[in-house]
């Protein structure tokens, strides 16, 4: 009985006669509280992300300096000078990290972002646009996306060679066809809502139904797997500098600052060189998803299912 | 279902045809010639010439392709650029180890991280449950390099056993000299597909036991155990091969990055030496595999997923 009554009011909400109490219920707005595992995830991203701002201009020294440009040791243990000791070319560990924090934050974001560019264009396009032009776009994604993403990567950089740029457009678009594929899915289920119905009927325009109706919806979980996306774009990005693919000497990236160190291990010098952009990199991506597990958690658990 | 599988099959084959034309195409735009880079600079024009004609270099690039296509399939992957040796030669030399760490890998890590996930599943909300799904969380997101860096130090240096780098040959090894060997890569990989198939497998249980004849089961009073094993379990085979198949997939970057870390000699290293020297026979043949791998293990998912699923084997 209740919900032929709210049915009767809803088809007629305009008559004058319907308060808002009345109208069908939504989910209420509640205000979103991290929890303590999702405060630990935002101090983190937030203390990694001052540092790649900033870093070059409070790094102690530059990022191809030699601290102790007397000794010619490498692998050098902490002491006064180089708070994280020196690398295999006698640099300073401390300074190299800050600056390779805005080099790896900075390409992985410009990817991700780039990423859902073009992912959530194509996506939502091809849920609006006809079932044989959506099948097709979709087919050429299928293809992107039953490849391993590494194995792109290392066709393209043998292709054209590595640069940042070269980075920023592969990342981006390998990662735009996972973007493509959620975009859609929740343009999709969208598209079927009555509200696009009636905004349909209505007349409106296909760019007025994409960005009035669709992208207020499909807006949320979509940033949420913003979080994930950048995960794995830090993850590839590192994979392929610490190849010797990705960022080029002496530019410093957490990536390839592991691999140029690797040596420390067998020697049995420090090992901070090694361990500290290893650990940059695993804190800062536990802690993004540390976050998006909250987010996630708070909107039902939904997103972590699907992924 | 069977034509469900067929119809899967004949994607997975017009996928694998994809894959080669992004393959073949992708490294056809390498700047530099082929046959320049294999002669070196001081090759007169005709000698040049003549070999790219050799290497049918002359040809239309579709025709390439469909040639490089029938050779890749009768097994012949032509000659390395770099080194002027028969792939196919160099692929034998390496295969062993990168075969041999995979294997044990998923040897070792599936029983492991499935018995780990699905007494994670059997005991929600305990302690042991918590403990276990924070570390799958934090491990899940951490680069396969940092694993290894933590295992070498704990292993090395708060163990002092094994060697950090593995070196020397594996000539005349036994099977549980191997293992020692390789003991740092296949517990690093071990780790990096537990941390998914833990998170994966809970959630495969957790999602059957919430399901109306499961709790029809516990209101009749079945034991705790038999409604795992003989209720929850073997309806959650399905999704549990489907999340084993796609985590072994995953573990084609994994295997690339452990190789290169552990700097051992395998197919990853091998590849990688190709991208390094522009070598594109190489990258060609060795990126099919590697990508056949994948689609095959992305195949045995789905089909999986379909064979576990009532409802898509009898679509209505």
């Amino acid at each position: 009985m209740r919900t032929s009554k709210k049915t009767e009011h809803y088809v007629a909400p305009f008559e004058g006669d319907v308060s808002f109490d009345e109208l069908p219920d939504s989910e209420p707005i509640g205000r979103f509280r991290f929890s303590w595992s999702g405060w630990i995830g935002v101090t983190v991203v937030t203390f990694w992300v001052l540092i790649a701002i900033f870093g070059p201009m409070i790094a102690p020294l530059g990022e191809n300096d030699l601290p102790f440009p007397d000794d010619y040791s490498e692998f050098q243990m902490p002491r006064p000078g180089a708070w994280l000791g020196t690398d295999e070319s006698d640099r300073d560990v401390l300074s190299r990290l800050m600056y390779g924090a805005g080099r790896t934050i900075g390409i992985s974001f410009a990817a991700t972002v780039l990423a859902y560019f073009l992912g959530v264009i194509m996506g939502i396009g091809a849920a609006i646009s006809t079932p044989r032009v959506d099948m097709i776009i979709s087919r050429i994604n299928d293809a992107f996306l039953s490849l391993p993403t590494i194995m792109l990567g290392l066709v393209v950089v043998a292709a054209v060679g590595s640069s940042i740029p070269v980075l920023i457009l592969t990342a981006g678009a390998i990662y735009a066809s996972v973007v493509f594929r959620l975009a859609r899915a929740l343009g999709q289920e969208i598209m079927v809502m009555d509200f696009v119905e009636a905004a349909r009927v209505r007349g409106e325009g296909r760019w007025w139904i994409i960005s009035r109706e669709i992208w207020p919806n499909a807006a949320m979980p979509l940033m949420t797997d913003f979080g994930l996306r950048l995960i794995y774009v830090i993850l590839f990005i590192s994979s392929l500098s610490f190849l010797g693919l990705g960022v080029q000497p002496p530019q410093a990236d957490w990536g390839s600052m592991v691999r140029e160190n690797l040596g420390a291990l067998s020697y049995g010098a420090s090992v901070i060189p090694v361990l500290a952009p290893a650990l940059a990199i695993a804190t800062l991506t536990v802690a993004i998803n540390l976050i998006v597990d909250d987010i996630s958690a708070h909107s039902g658990g939904k997103l972590s299912k699907r992924l | 279902m069977t034509s469900l599988i067929l119809k899967r099959l004949g994607i997975g084959l017009i996928t694998v045809l994809a894959v080669s034309l992004i393959i073949f195409f992708g490294t056809k735009i390498l700047p530099g010639d082929a046959a320049q880079i294999r002669l070196g600079q001081s090759a007169t024009p005709e000698n040049v010439a003549a070999f790219r004609a050799r290497l049918g270099l002359d040809k239309p690039y579709i025709v390439q392709y469909l040639i490089w296509l029938k050779n890749f399939l009768s097994g012949d992957l032509g000659t390395s650029l770099a080194s002027d040796v028969p792939i196919t030669d160099l692929i034998r030399d390496r295969y062993q180890n990168t075969v041999f760490v995979s294997v044990l890998t998923a040897a070792i890590g599936v029983p492991i991280s499935l018995g780990l996930g699905i007494m994670a599943a059997m005991y929600p909300g305990t302690l042991y449950d918590r403990f276990l799904t924070l570390i799958s969380v934090s491990l899940v997101a951490a680069p396969e390099f940092f694993t290894a860096t933590l295992l070498v130090l704990f292993f090395v240096f708060v163990l002092d056993v094994g060697n950090a780098i593995v070196v020397g040959s594996t000539e005349g090894k036994g099977v549980f000299e191997l293992i020692a060997h390789f003991a740092l890569p296949i517990t690093t990989l071990c780790f990096v597909i537990a941390s998914q198939l833990i998170r994966m497998s809970r959630a495969a249980v957790l999602n059957v036991m919430s399901s109306p004849y499961i709790e029809m089961a516990i209101l009749k009073g079945v034991s705790r155990k038999r409604i795992i094993f003989r209720h929850a379990l073997l309806n959650a085979i399905g999704p549990i091969v489907n999340v084993v198949a796609l985590n072994l997939a995953y573990l084609v970057t994994g295997v690339i990055v452990v190789e290169v870390y552990f700097g051992y000699n395998g197919l990853a290293t091998l590849i990688v030496q190709g991208v390094q020297t522009r070598d594109y026979v190489l990258i060609q043949g060795l990126g099919m595999i590697f990508c056949l791998t994948y689609v095959i293990l992305m195949l045995i998912a789905d089909i999986a997923a379909y064979a576990s699923n009532a409802r898509l084997r009898h679509p209505k």
